[in-house]
């Protein structure tokens, strides 16, 4: 165990937050510390354009291998750049499905084609990916998407029809990959495909969702016979299960470490509140306060523990497998300590109609965060079962 | 940055488990517990002559194994989860550990070694009975006589005070107050003038006593560090000790959470285990994100301890990673314990299951150098002040 990065990391450092400091200048200025979490509706085209740069600068997909595009980083330096990202306040990805999720599953899944046709986009930052998965009918039950595929023969296409829903910026994006339906028959995991699917044609329509904040960064996607190419699935029929479920495997919460900066800005300007209007001094405050610290802290420690000491056959380790549990609740707990450090002013909106501040929009978005990707309740069922051994839950045959 | 053990610390806590699966039985916890001393004689024996625990992190040149905090914390959270009674805690680390932090040359050489050599034991006094565990703590004082020292103070919940063979003890001067004015000796515990009593208490594997100290003369050779100014090295101290207690507190907080798991798994009600019911694998699953993030913490938190012993880092980084590992794991441990015998029903409530015996070790190690409340104040003073 080594607290330390080598010289040669440091160097990569230096590196990063040079670029940074020179380019996230002039009209990428007002990005700063925008469009993250809560705020992803802000500044889209300008956002758009800061993808390309960084793209130019080589610094898209760091972690992909060389011989795909990417910049062949390691662990240690992939930790370095998102580190170096949010704390310079570099502004929301809007490439970061792509580069997270499209990318790495057509890396280990997808065919030469398919690779040679999407990743130079995602390199380039100019392709942007959402992602369809969630349904009306499929939340923490995903197995259970009824959006349906079948093979056209006389079109040789995939015509897709169905509906997705809690898309993050789908209006923005210029492909979407689907998991639809290929046996109609089929239930829960088996029968099912991965697509993918260009965003721009008249069978698909994208609405915005109102949320909680006011604002709309999630969509539903309506399907209507929207159509891709043969080519346009990533492995067989049927297999679409396991290529979704596959990243998981993969993912090792590299990106987490740059999430945790943002949440350290937000605790900083918590504690800015707290002492500026005096309830720094507020004995429960000062417990919450801490505790807030702390939690963080410990947060970056754990995720240096998942990153650490190579994978584990794609199954995650127990440090992993707590982790979305852990700083969603601690995310949570953050929003109302905001709230109750600012006592009666945590009412006053910015502006009307619905202008909400940043430590408001913060508070009303973490109720999303125990929720998406797993609520805690899934996340409870998982630890318990994946990390305990205790029994899986029963489930009950559907008839229909 | 690499943040996982290396094969050589894996090998080490392969070997502490097995060893202690063996030895730490719940009959040889039972029995020493039900004794004054705390710890069964030829138990220590065998982890001082057989296992040179004691000498793990102590510098080679004193005789010691010249390993690091990482390798002493894994050993720590196996005892803690193995609920080993012994002097190991008092004279590992607050013993050598204060020895290591603020002993003269003379002092390492001689204590050091023996306590590698044949398992001195020692521990470190410095509490008195207003309860509190910063440099306030410190109320027995002293005052120059002759050549030496003369020494007068009560001192309460001292770890294995009654029984320790080395007394380091904190004595301030007069009318000094907070951090000033504060002094480290090292004494025999049997040097006259020094009456030493045990105090029962509710966790009973792990022992504490007053000492009581009526004017004992100390020699010049008996001073640690600087006079009225030992309190940076008394703090040091107390932090690598709250870094070792929050290491065992994660192998508790592990313990319960196993013993929980296999008693729901085999417990059968409605025709079905016990486990498989959803509000027990949420209670056992929030049990085990406490349990793994303690452990980072703590990991984090030894890698530091490392450091500032190879004078890498500076003692305020110690300061926050001892509090933020105590805070939290102080918290686990105890929360998961409650919730241990929650998950066991009525047996839980038995003394004849041993989950009684790890709830009661959690509070007496929340207590011990302050609870998450104290910890968090001092994070807060960090950030805040």
């Amino acid at each position: 165990m080594k607290l330390s990065f080598s010289s040669e990391d440091e160097k990569f450092r230096a590196e990063i937050a040079q670029w940074l400091s020179d380019n996230l200048v002039g009209e990428f200025e007002q990005l700063k510390f925008r469009g993250g979490p809560g705020d992803e509706h802000m500044f889209p085209e300008e956002r758009k354009k800061w993808e390309q740069k960084l793209a130019q600068g080589g610094w898209t997909c760091v972690g992909w291998p060389t011989e795909y595009g990417g910049r062949g980083c390691s662990i240690e330096q992939q930790v370095i750049f998102n580190e170096e990202y949010a704390r310079a306040g570099a502004p929301g990805r809007m490439g970061h499905i792509g580069e997270g999720l499209t990318g790495p599953t057509l890396i280990a899944f997808g065919s030469e084609e398919q690779k040679q046709k999407y990743l130079p986009g995602i390199i380039a930052g100019n392709d942007l990916w959402c992602q369809g998965y969630s349904e009306p009918g499929a939340g923490s039950d995903l197995a259970n998407v009824s959006t349906k595929a079948h093979f056209d023969q006389e079109k040789g296409k995939w015509i897709i029809t169905g509906q997705k829903v809690w898309t993050s910026l789908a209006h923005e994006s210029d492909y979407i990959f689907v998991l639809a339906r290929t046996d109609p028959d089929s239930k829960a995991h088996k029968g099912l495909g991965f697509f993918l699917v260009k965003m721009d044609q008249p069978n698909i329509d994208v609405r915005g969702i109102k949320q909680i904040t006011g604002t709309c960064e999630f969509n539903e996607v309506f399907f209507d016979e929207a159509q891709c190419d043969a080519q346009d699935i990533v492995g067989e029929p049927g297999n679409g299960w396991a290529i979704a479920m596959g990243l998981l495997g993969f993912e090792r919460g590299v990106s987490t470490l740059g999430q945790q900066m943002q949440f350290q800005n937000e605790l900083n300007q918590i504690i800015t509140a707290a002492k500026a209007n005096g309830s720094h001094q507020d004995p429960v405050i000062r417990q919450r306060i801490a505790d807030a610290h702390i939690g963080l802290k410990i947060m970056r420690y754990n995720s240096m523990r998942m990153l650490s000491g190579g994978g584990n056959n794609g199954e995650l380790r127990q440090e992993a497998l707590i982790y979305k549990l852990f700083w969603a609740s601690w995310h949570r707990d953050l929003g109302e300590l905001a709230m109750d450090v600012l006592k009666a002013e945590a009412e006053i909106l910015e502006s009307a109609p619905y202008n909400l501040t940043r430590m408001q929009s913060m508070y009303l978005f973490v109720r999303s965060d125990t929720i998406y990707g797993g609520t805690n309740e899934i996340q409870r069922n998982i630890i318990a079962e994946r990390g305990l051994g205790m029994p899986k839950e029963q489930r009950l045959i559907k008839n229909s | 940055m690499e943040f996982s053990f290396t094969d050589e610390q894996k090998m080490i806590q392969d070997t502490a488990q097995s060893f202690l699966a063996e030895l730490s039985t719940s009959n040889a916890i039972r029995s020493a517990m039900n004794t004054e001393q705390g710890f069964d004689n030829d138990t220590w024996q065998k982890i001082c002559s057989q296992m040179y625990w004691q000498a793990t992190h102590i510098p080679e040149e004193y005789g010691g194994m010249g390993l690091g905090y990482v390798e002493l914390a894994i050993m720590l959270e196996k005892m803690g989860q193995h609920l080993l009674c012994s002097p190991f805690l008092s004279t590992v680390c607050f013993g050598a550990n204060a020895l290591i932090v603020a002993g003269s040359e003379e002092q390492k050489q001689q204590y050091l070694s023996q306590i590698c050599e044949y398992g001195l034991t020692a521990t470190l006094a410095y509490t008195s009975s207003n309860g509190i565990w910063d440099a306030e703590a410190v109320q027995a004082v002293v005052k120059p006589q002759g050549d030496g020292y003369l020494l007068s103070g009560t001192y309460r919940y001292v770890l294995d005070g009654h029984t320790a063979d080395t007394l380091i003890v904190a004595a301030r001067s007069e009318k000094t107050q907070g951090d000033d004015g504060i002094s480290l000796f090292i004494v025999e515990a049997n040097t006259s003038g020094i009456k030493r009593t045990w105090l029962p208490t509710m966790d009973q594997t792990r022992k504490q006593a007053e000492i009581v100290f009526n004017e004992v003369e100390l020699k010049a050779t008996a001073l640690m560090g600087e006079y009225q100014r030992a309190w940076p090295a008394l703090k040091q101290i107390i932090d690598l000790a709250t870094i070792a207690i929050a290491a065992e507190q994660v192998g508790g907080a592990q313990k319960v959470l196993d013993l929980s798991v296999e008693y729901t798994k085999e417990r059968v009600q409605f025709g079905r285990s016990v486990a498989s019911f959803q509000a027990v694998k949420h209670q056992a699953a929030d049990m085990m994100m406490r349990t793994e993030v303690a452990r980072s913490a703590i990991y984090y938190a030894a890698c530091v301890a490392q450091e500032v012993l190879s004078n890498c880092v500076s003692l305020s980084e110690l300061s926050e990673a001892a509090s933020v590992a105590k805070a939290y794991c102080s918290d686990s441990y105890f929360k998961n314990a409650g919730d241990a015998i929650q998950l066991h029903g009525g047996v839980g409530f038995t003394w004849e299951y041993d989950v009684h015996l790890y709830f009661k070790r959690a509070k007496s190690s929340e207590v011990l150098l302050g609870n998450s409340a104290f910890h968090r104040e001092r994070v807060a003073k960090l950030l805040l002040d």
